[in-house]
């Protein structure tokens, strides 16, 4: 495992497998008049088809820089080019269609869509981007097949345990076969066993499908399946680890 | 659109309760508009009705009666006025048009009672008219909205002599007993029969208008006997004597002090004597309302063509009355129609404020998957027009089951301007320019409603949305 400090100029070398790149990226927020640095000009490059974790302490920046990568949210300074395209350059218009193709989201609280079952917030994805009915049909039900939620297809997030609706938001973010999915905490609002399995099926599916997982995460268990590890403290990359899984 | 639609759907039914009483606003504005605008459309439609009876759609003047003849309308008499009538009937765009075209001749002059102990007068306002002409007007009912056709066989066309005169002038004239009217206060200095000496004056004027009339028209006739005496067109006095076939209350009192009706030939003796009889007026009725500005742009090129100085008026000008109660029902309409767009307005903005405020996660969740403002706006907007639609929908069906009640419940009342009870009715049913009105102008308010909160929700940064708890 590789361990270092990471110096600007080392975390921003040219990788062409890159699939996100950060250089000097800040964001700022203000509290009335005070001002609060969340990151502070943070420059790495994260490489497509890994199991990648950012990790560090509550208020280190990690939810910032996932959504900052996730298209979500905008550097104060400094850029970001996620997937090849330099973002600052696209329209609030644009970045929904961007993300609509290139970004899945799993979130901690699985953020499902209430009154939509499980197959519809499974598809969902799908009618943003415009895809043809029966492939749609397809693509949804293979996922969920795959997170083995086939037969509570037509069941509401209310009717599903904590477990299996995440499950669903994992489908949902892998259904459009995205370049990038981005989950901010999702085992903790789940007990260590759901977690675990939660954990297997997104390694399994991300070795499946050869996506770029990123995480933001206190769980231990989750970082001990990382293939590239992030240390993010005070808003500052700290360290980046490689992991031995390739 | 289809998960829009649905997704709007299935929250309306999430917050059920919400969603009915909001939509239960929405039902009551639609409710309260619908029914006040079947009223109004079925006094629109009474009062046309009553006044197309009684003076028909347009009337054909002499050019000036309308704004000055009032005071010497033998002064506006129309030549050969049968040639007019005639011109009018063979013309082809208005000819078919016409359901009854009839001369009338106004007049005012005094009435005088000098029979037995009585002796009062009166001025009068008096028209001469076809009594079977005004009987077939009497008949027309495009709207459905008349009281029902009862003939009035005080007046007819056999009998030159006979009218009829309003209650008011009944009562001053102390014609209350002998034409059987209830309600009437005797004279006061009534001379009693046996010494009673009548002025020597009124005796003459009474033998003056029995040798015009010639000794045949009376005597056999029981009706009680008026003299009318006016000035002639040349400026001489004349007096004709009336025989009253009954009395009618005319609504307003000083047209209820004052009228009188009476055959044309009548009219036209008192009028112009033994000179030319003329007509102050050729009254014309339509079959069919929506003729009438066609019908009068005709006739004012054909006379112009003609060279005829005539003018045409139609009911509106005439009967002011007509045009105010039609303001006012309107303004009141307005009113009505804005205090309830204000209700639905802020029933909805509070209702789906509420909505965004509980899903703002849900807002940026969607957000973070692709969905564009615009798709926010839409999102909440649907759902807010779903609710007034559905409400609208059911306001109305409510307003046509309640008007089908009151219509069917054998309610009467006596509208502005009439003197007799007619049946209440709630003109709601056979609207449709009202209730899609009513319904498209719900759905607009509750559109607009639904907009700036929906606008709040796509203005919302991403990451705050999904912050919030």
């Amino acid at each position: 495992m590789a361990r270092a400090a990471v110096s600007a100029a080392a975390a921003t070398a040219a990788n062409p497998a890159a699939v996100v790149r950060l250089r000097q990226a800040a964001k700022t927020y203000w509290s009335g008049t005070l001002e609060v640095p969340a990151l502070r000009g943070i420059s790495l490059e994260i490489p497509s088809h890994r199991f990648s974790v950012v990790v560090g302490a509550s208020g280190s920046g990690k939810t910032t820089l996932l959504n900052l990568i996730g298209c979500i949210d905008s550097p104060s300074s400094g850029t970001l080019e996620v997937c090849g395209e330099e973002i600052a350059s696209l329209s609030d218009d644009a970045l929904s269609d961007f993300r609509a193709r290139n970004i899945g989201f799993i979130f901690q609280t699985f953020s499902l869509v209430p009154v939509l079952s499980a197959y519809e917030n499974v598809e969902y994805p799908l009618l943003l981007v415009g895809m043809p009915q029966a492939e749609r049909r397809r693509r949804t039900l293979e996922m969920l097949e795959a997170v083995g939620l086939a037969g509570q297809a037509h069941q509401r997030p209310n009717e599903l345990s904590g477990g299996q609706r995440q499950r669903v938001a994992i489908a949902r973010a892998l259904v459009k076969e995205p370049q990038v999915v981005l989950a901010d905490e999702p085992t903790a609002n789940l007990d260590s066993a759901t977690g675990a399995s939660i954990i297997e099926l997104m390694r399994r599916v991300q070795v499946q499908s050869r996506t770029t997982f990123i995480f933001a995460t206190h769980d231990p268990q989750l970082m001990s399946h990382a293939d590239e590890t992030f240390v993010i403290r005070d808003g500052e990359l700290l360290e980046h680890r490689r992991g031995d899984r390739r | 659109m289809n998960l829009l639609i649905k997704i709007a759907f299935r929250n309306m039914l999430r917050n059920l309760r919400r969603s009915l009483m909001t939509g239960s606003a929405v039902a009551a504005g639609a409710l309260a508009l619908l029914l006040f605008g079947g009223f109004a459309a079925y006094i629109f439609a009474g009062l046309e009705t009553n006044n197309v009876q009684r003076i028909g759609h347009l009337t054909v003047f002499r050019e000036g009666y309308f704004l000055l003849g009032a005071g010497n309308p033998a002064a506006y008499g129309i030549d050969r006025y049968r040639d007019v009538i005639e011109l009018i009937e063979r013309d082809p765009t208005v000819g078919p048009m016409i359901n009854v075209i009839t001369p009338t001749q106004s007049l005012v002059g005094i009435a005088g009672n000098f029979s037995g102990n009585v002796e009062a007068s009166k001025t009068f306002l008096g028209t001469g008219l076809i009594p079977s002409s005004r009987e077939r007007m009497r008949q027309w009912d495009e709207f459905g909205a008349s009281a029902g056709y009862v003939p009035d066989r005080r007046m007819s066309d056999e009998d030159p002599s006979r009218g009829e005169i309003g209650v008011g002038l009944a009562r001053v004239l102390g014609l209350c007993g002998p034409l059987g009217l209830h309600g009437c206060p005797a004279l006061p200095g009534a001379r009693p029969p046996s010494g009673a000496a009548a002025g020597a004056a009124s005796r003459e004027l009474t033998d003056l208008a029995a040798r015009d009339l010639g000794a045949g028209a009376q005597g056999a006739d029981p009706s009680p006997q008026i003299d009318l005496l006016a000035a002639t067109a040349g400026g001489a006095p004349n007096v004709v004597q009336l025989a009253v076939g009954g009395a009618e209350p005319q609504g307003v009192k000083e047209l209820d002090d004052n009228f009188v009706a009476m055959p044309l030939g009548l009219a036209q003796q008192l009028v112009y004597g033994r000179s030319e009889h003329k007509a102050t007026g050729i009254v014309l009725q339509l079959h069919r309302s929506e003729d009438l500005p066609a019908a009068r742009a005709r006739l004012t090129a054909l006379f112009k063509q003609k060279h005829l100085d005539l003018e045409v008026r139609d009911f509106g000008e005439l009967s002011p009355f007509y045009g105010q109660v039609k303001n006012m029902f309107s303004a009141i309409f307005l009113f009505i129609a804005l205090v309830m767009g204000v209700i639905v307005l802020f029933a909805v903005v509070n209702t789906m404020t509420m909505n965004v405020m509980e899903r703002t996660n849900e807002v940026g969740t969607i957000r973070a998957l692709g969905v564009r403002r615009a798709g926010i706006r839409s999102q909440f907007t649907v759902e807010g027009v779903l609710i007034g639609a559905i409400g609208a929908t059911v306001g109305a069906a409510l307003a046509l089951a309640v008007a089908a009640l009151v219509n069917h419940a054998g309610l009467t009342w006596i509208p502005p301007g009439n003197a007799t009870a007619v049946p209440l009715r709630l003109d709601v049913a056979g609207r449709a320019a009202l209730v899609g009105g009513a319904w498209l102008g719900l759905a607009i308010v509750t559109t607009l409603a639904a907009l700036l909160p929906a606008n709040r929700a796509a203005r919302l940064p991403v990451v705050d949305a999904l912050r919030h708890v």
